[in-house]
């Protein structure tokens, strides 16, 4: 890493809940400026790892810093951070204005400087015409941006967002997405979300972190993750896969999937004969001329067709052991130009450098 | 490479603790000026009854002879059996007739009802004397009806305690039944008609198990009111003796402290008992109304409604009659015999007079300050600080409302009486009788203004703890405007309470400080009863005019969180 002290740093983090451990031993630097997203289904611990950082949640075990300083005995209050909730917690009684001054108004800053602020946040955010109206009186999507303008209000080290944008509805989400994104990187400002959708992780993070059980599972950049799960969790969690219940077989780097031999992704060897687990994504399975004579070839079955607007997806079931089944999702055009239906026996290959192999323990749902 | 999975037992169960601020400073503070208060105020004297109580009258410890010595004398003994008879006799009727009005009013599109919850709400502002008197006054020995018709009903007695009880607790049970009435689904009432049930069907698998908690909650409150009430048994009740008349008659009667500890602590027994197995069966509640929740708009039927406006009036009737009796004699020569109108009767000349009324205001005010700032911040650190202490203190906060007055105003007769203990000060000043006041009805406050903060965004402490805002600025610029309907609805519950209420303070005045429901008991005692008459009327007229201060202030409130748009979570006349 650089020589710049990480903006911050967790070494060993572990919380319990009574018997419940909710964080076992995390471990994470983030640099100054990056926009890292927590990622993972409800109870990972992604939401109480981020009250720890903030102090509003005590660890039972392991420290924080925050610029190289160790602040695991400081309270919520000094530590320098700005955090929207996913309720946002605008106060009702105050009017957008007073909102965003509110971290404002105990520091010694005079009125005007206060107003200019509030002025120039708001202005940020785009909603300098509400400034004297009450969060009631403002969508879901602009009160979102409220609670952003008030957390960055004394301009924090370090921006906390806990599922900012889980009670807004699909549209307002995505336009938010990349609003708070180009306001993240206008001002630098080093930011963690908590989210446990991956979409929004892969479109806003500069890394993802993955977890579950409260255990980091891959820390990575969006397309890394993506390409590469180093676990069959993680495979399945970000974006959709296909498992495929193998055998290894006696050559190295293939596997056999009832009466046929694939080759795999390289970096995973497995004693012969021992099950395993191979895994590709269904827009990765490539079918009909481009599949024919291409290597891991296989035949297989449409069992159902699902038209998704830019592409159809294929239920297949592979011919000759009706046990495999795969999902694989073709182009609309593409598709159609196949003239294909349910019922046809169709030419598939599953391409070997996309074609992930894991040990069959690992890959237990 | 795996990481270690470690087990619950491998960490420390210690936290990282964090530094202490000047904040945590003030929270822990604040904890203990709360913590001290109740424990000075409630368990401090409440140990001092259960200590007298194995004392003999000179002192001596003597276990549990005194206990013995009241179970084994027929004519104390017989007041425990006399108080669950009236008590349990006044429950059922209550609640019997409370339901159906409660019914009417929220579930019938009968014509007036608004009219008719403001009636039902009258005992509200009169002591539990006042509905006795009246009763007495109409059927007792120089009553209007006996003197009329020649015939004597006997009032004096269990009838007319209990008569007087059903009056004095149908608002208390009503409030309880018409918002549980209230709070429905109407997609339930749509299923059950679609299924083809009928009206009786529909009655007892929708509506009656909807209610059943508010129905369990309202038998609790009506049975406790019942059993602690002194006032309506100490003016109607004759030679029938209840626990609490057996209290007053120990102490002040024969001045025997020992027995009259001894009685208090059997009294608090099902008090408490009762206090504790309502609150295992709320903890069942489910919320039956959820955002999803459609109001259920009754429907007109003619004959039903009919019938329930003709049961309703006659209610409504009594109790309207209740108080233009007590108007009347208060404002006539000698009732029954000469109806000329006079004003003499205001002129007092006993028991403290006018004095005794400005007593009265003095502490109601006093008790509705003091009362609202303790309950609002203890249940802010209760419900907000999150602390170890919040266990215990929930718990001693929750203690007073199963703490009979009478047993309070004893405890506090040895706590604030003893030779030689400082806090003698307090005795004889109106201080004791406002503290008394404010332990005494201290539960309701608290859970009002815990109901209203648990309504309240979590994490608006934690936004201003990371904004670097102190939370006592949070408490004062958000929590309490938000919070605002909740606490003058508190601060009313304190000022209406305190003007009535006679079992707290009736141990406890003193020459110089005489309240007005006091008053009344000493007037009536010596045979003045058109002046307890005119007594009780200006006590209820204070009460009406301040709650209709309350309805203006509510309206200014209202108007003003109407600008935030989204109408808070006023409790509005919840607590009326």
């Amino acid at each position: 890493m650089s020589r710049m002290p990480a903006a911050v740093a967790l070494e060993g983090i572990a919380k319990k809940f009574s018997e419940f451990v909710a964080l076992r031993d995390i471990s994470l630097s983030i640099a100054p400026g990056e926009f890292i997203c927590f990622l993972g289904p409800s109870g990972c611990g992604k939401t109480t790892l981020l009250r720890i950082i903030a102090g509003l949640e005590r660890q039972n075990a392991g420290t924080v810093r925050m610029g190289g300083q160790d602040v695991s005995a400081l309270p919520p209050a000094l530590r320098n951070y700005g955090i929207v909730f996913q309720s946002y917690a605008l106060f009702p009684n105050l009017t957008v204005g007073r909102n965003v001054a509110y971290g404002l108004e105990t520091r010694r800053i005079d009125a005007a400087a206060i107003a200019r602020r509030v002025d120039e946040l708001l202005t940020l955010v785009g909603l300098a015409r509400h400034r004297d109206k009450y969060p009631a009186q403002l969508s879901g999507g602009e009160q979102q941006r409220v609670a952003l303008a008030r957390a960055l209000a004394p301009a924090p080290a370090l921006l906390l967002l806990d599922e900012p944008l889980s009670a807004l509805d699909a549209r307002v989400r995505q336009s938010l997405r990349h609003e708070i994104r180009g306001l993240q990187r206008r001002l630098g400002v080093t930011t963690i979300m908590v989210t446990h959708d991956q979409e929004e992780a892969l479109a806003m993070a500069d890394r993802i972190v993955v977890m579950n059980v409260g255990r980091v599972e891959q820390v990575g950049p969006p397309a890394e993750v993506y390409r590469r799960p180093r676990t069959p969790f993680v495979a399945r969690f970000v974006g959709q896969m296909n498992f495929i219940a193998a055998v290894a077989s006696a050559r190295s780097g293939w596997a056999r999937v009832g009466d046929v031999e694939l080759e795999y992704q390289p970096g995973f060897e497995a004693a012969a004969g021992s099950p395993m687990t191979l895994a590709i994504r269904p827009e990765e399975i490539a079918v009909g001329p481009a599949a024919r004579g291409a290597a891991n070839a296989l035949e297989a079955r449409i069992d159902a067709v699902q038209f998704l607007g830019p592409f159809t997806r294929l239920a297949l079931s592979l011919v000759g052991d009706g046990k495999a089944t795969l999902e694989c999702d073709v182009a609309a055009t593409a598709f159609t130009a196949l003239g294909l239906g349910e019922g046809a026996i169709v030419t598939v290959a599953l391409a070997p450098a996309a074609l992930r192999a894991f040990s069959a323990a690992d890959a237990a749902p | 490479m795996s990481v270690p999975v470690r087990t619950a037992a491998d960490l420390p169960d210690r936290v990282v603790r964090h530094r202490v601020s000047r904040e945590d400073a003030i929270r822990w503070g604040l904890i203990a000026v709360f913590a001290g208060v109740l424990c000075l105020f409630l368990l401090y004297p409440l140990s001092q009854v259960v200590w007298r109580s194995l004392l003999d009258q000179q002192g001596r410890f003597i276990g549990g002879a005194n206990y013995v010595r009241y179970f084994s004398t027929p004519a104390i003994a017989a007041s425990i059996t006399n108080s669950l008879f009236v008590s349990a006799a006044s429950m059922l009727l209550t609640v019997g007739l409370a339901f159906v009005y409660a019914y009417a009013l929220t579930r019938t599109r009968m014509p007036a009802r608004g009219l008719f919850r403001v009636a039902a709400m009258l005992p509200l502002f009169a002591p539990s004397l006042v509905q006795a008197f009246a009763l007495i006054y109409v059927f007792g020995n120089n009553g209007i009806i006996t003197r009329t018709t020649g015939f004597n009903v006997g009032i004096y007695g269990a009838k007319g305690i209990i008569l007087a009880e059903v009056f004095y607790c149908f608002p208390h049970a009503l409030l309880i039944l018409a918002a549980a009435l209230a709070a429905t689904d109407a997609r339930l009432y749509d299923a059950a008609r679609t299924l083809g049930a009928g009206p009786l069907k529909t009655f007892c698998t929708v509506t009656l198990p909807g209610v059943k908690y508010g129905l369990v909650s309202a038998c609790f409150v009506v049975f406790t009111l019942a059993l602690t009430d002194f006032g309506a048994p100490k003016a109607i009740g004759g030679k029938f003796s209840v626990m609490a008349t057996e209290i007053y008659n120990q102490v002040s009667g024969q001045q025997n402290f020992s027995m009259g500890a001894t009685v208090s602590v059997v009294l608090l027994i099902p008090a408490v008992l009762a206090f504790f197995v309502d609150r295992l069966v709320q903890r069942r509640q489910y919320a039956l109304v959820t955002s999803s929740s459609k109001p259920l708009v009754p429907e007109r039927h003619a004959w039903k409604d009919k019938s329930l406006l003709v049961y309703c009036g006659l209610i409504a009737g009594f109790i309207a009659a209740i108080y233009a009796v007590i108007l009347v004699s208060s404002l006539v020569h000698r009732w029954p015999y000469n109806f000329g109108f006079t004003l003499k009767h205001y002129d007092f000349d006993t028991a403290g007079g006018y004095r005794s009324l400005w007593n009265s205001i003095r502490v109601a005010a006093l008790t509705a300050v003091l009362g609202t700032a303790l309950t609002f911040i203890g249940g802010y650190v209760v419900e907000k600080c999150r602390t170890a202490a919040a266990g215990p203190l929930y718990l001693l906060s929750v203690l007073p409302v199963s703490v009979p007055g009478m047993v309070l105003g004893l405890a506090y007769i040895f706590a604030f009486n003893a030779p030689g203990s400082p806090l003698n000060l307090l005795y004889g000043t109106l201080a004791i009788l406002i503290v008394s006041n404010v332990v005494h009805y201290f539960t309701v406050g608290f859970l009002t203004a815990t109901t209203a903060l648990k309504q309240m965004d979590a994490e608006f402490e934690n936004v201003g703890a990371s904004l670097g805002v102190p939370f006592y600025r949070t408490f004062w610029r958000v929590t309490v405007p938000i919070a605002l309907p909740s606490i003058i609805a508190i601060s009313m519950y304190f000022f209406l309470n305190a003007m009535v209420t006679l079992s707290a303070v009736i141990f406890i005045v003193a020459p110089g400080t005489e309240l007005a429901a006091v008053a009344v008991l000493l007037m009536d005692d010596a045979g003045d009863t058109a002046q307890a008459a005119a007594m009780s009327v200006l006590i209820i007229a204070t009460g009406l005019v301040v709650r209709s201060l309350y309805w203006l202030a509510m309206r200014g409130v209202t108007a003003r969180t109407q600008a935030w748009a989204r109408s808070g979570s006023a409790p509005g006349d919840a607590s009326a």
